[in-house]
């Protein structure tokens, strides 16, 4: 049986896939697809083998993308996919995850809505807007936006959500209640005897650990954390990094205790790579200690950033680790991280990465 | 009305960007007046009976038509409840957009 691994990519214009085989070491690209709309997340559904993208384009407004024979042709839906009449229509999509039979997608303005026959159509999942704090919550840079969604893996019921700037909130009756869970986070752009509030913290990636779906990582505007119990409780992993600030996380495909980070220099510094040199920042001990891999990356002269859903792991052994710049480049590693290879240059501002695995 | 002109059809023209989201749909379109297109929202829902989704591509769930989209009728600039006569043009464009 042959495998091939796609990267599957979102920019600001277009969805673009590269095929490598198993070895990784060389890659083709192809795209861009969705009429080069901008694609805030690509993901694959491994159960299906389908691919599907989530966007919006300023013309057509929002849609999820969808690609059964692995990017070659594509249909898109939107039905369904509304607030009431009369509120603020959403603008984009921004996050995708498939759970069980089920697809949700997270948008701006932030909600969430959930698709039962993959991705045609779409029912809002209103709970989340009757959280008695949605009145407060403040977009961050990138809008009000739900950009990270985390179905437990074995529980239907169980999902979090990350907001910007609202914080991480935690349903555990699929969408009907939820309650927050940013206890230990701080928002350092508030008073300073209000920076642990009970939500408002803008976090900016949140991921779970594969196979302790009670621990959770995320990168936040202020800070890194981990939480062992499903975001009651978060401690900072900070120490050891270059900067508390940074967009993307991604975990290993089955070591809970493996993160890859890609600090950037600070929230009013430019936001790009500290001292103008690349480097993945890895955790073999859930972020007790750190360290910076920067073989084959540029080491000079370099001011990209990388944004929060624009970094991924495959499921190979050894891992695969990605990641896609502000600048259009596309740098991949086939060995956890180790040494790293410029796979693509020059396409638009990469917004997410994801692979996939395919057995032919 | 004389009835020769209350049996032509509504013409609507539509953007390429937008028909290429719609493989069947032309560039331009003929709604018969046994449709009773009567406003620019009922032409934008014929559409969308024949193109599934069209709809939410030209308008938002306000609803209204999209910030970057504009409809003309007779050169002028219209809404979604603007009135249409038989025989009319309906002109979809998409605004100036993007970066």
């Amino acid at each position: 049986m042959t495998n091939k691994v796609l990267i599957l990519v979102g920019t600001k214009k277009g969805a673009f896939i590269l095929e490598s085989d198993t070895a990784r070491k060389s890659w083709e690209l192809r795209g861009p697809y969705c009429e080069t709309w901008p694609m805030n997340h690509v993901i694959a559904d491994p159960a299906t083998g389908t691919i599907l993208a989530g966007g919006g384009s300023e013309w057509f407004g929002p849609a999820v993308w969808k690609s059964g024979d692995l990017g070659a042709t594509w249909t898109h839906s939107s039905a369904g996919l509304a607030y009431p009449e009369g509120e603020t229509p959403i603008k984009a999509v921004w996050s995708l995850a498939k759970s069980g039979e089920s697809l949700y997608a997270g948008v701006d303005p932030a909600g969430l809505f959930r698709s039962d026959d993959g991705g045609e159509t779409w029912n809002h999942l209103a709970g989340l807007q009757n959280h008695p704090s949605r009145p407060h919550w403040n977009p961050g840079g990138a809008g009000l936006i739900l950009h990270s969604l985390l179905p437990h893996p074995e529980d239907d019921g169980r999902l979090w959500v990350g907001i910007s700037a609202a914080g991480v909130f935690h349903t555990a009756d699929g969408g009907e209640t939820w309650e927050t869970r940013n206890q230990g986070t701080r928002a350092d752009f508030m008073p300073e005897d209000q920076r642990y509030p009970e939500f408002g913290q803008c976090v900016h990636c949140l991921v779970m650990a594969p196979g302790m779906p009670d621990r959770l990582y995320q990168q936040n505007h202020c800070g890194m954390y981990r939480s062992d119990d499903g975001g009651r409780k978060w401690i900072s992993i900070e120490a050891g990094l270059p900067s508390t600030f940074g967009f993307p996380a991604a975990v290993h495909p089955r070591d809970p205790s493996t993160l890859y980070l890609l600090p950037l220099n600070g929230d009013s510094a430019g936001r790009y790579v500290p001292d103008g040199k690349a480097a993945v920042w890895r955790t073999r001990d859930g972020g007790e200690t750190w360290e910076d891999l920067r073989t084959g990356l540029p080491q000079g002269n370099t001011y990209f950033g990388v944004l929060r859903q624009a970094m991924a792991t495959d499921r190979l052994e050894p891992a695969g680790v990605y990641f896609g710049t502000s600048t259009g480049s596309l740098y991949a590693s086939a060995d956890e991280g180790d040494s790293w290879t410029c796979v693509a240059q020059h396409l638009p501002t990469v917004l997410s990465v994801e692979t996939m695995v395919v057995e032919d | 009305m004389p009835e020769n002109l209350a049996c032509q059809p509504v013409v609507v023209k539509l953007p390429g960007a937008l028909v290429r989201l719609f493989p069947e749909a032309p560039r331009q379109v003929e709604i018969p007046a046994s449709a009773l297109v009567a406003t620019v929202g009922d032409a934008i829902d014929a559409l969308d009976r024949r193109w599934p989704g069209m709809r939410d591509r030209i308008c938002d769930s306000t609803p209204s038509i999209r910030r970057h989209m504009n409809v003309f009728v007779s050169g002028e600039r219209a809404t979604l409840g603007t009135p249409l006569k038989p025989g009319e043009e309906v002109v979809v464009l998409t605004a100036i957009s993007g970066g």
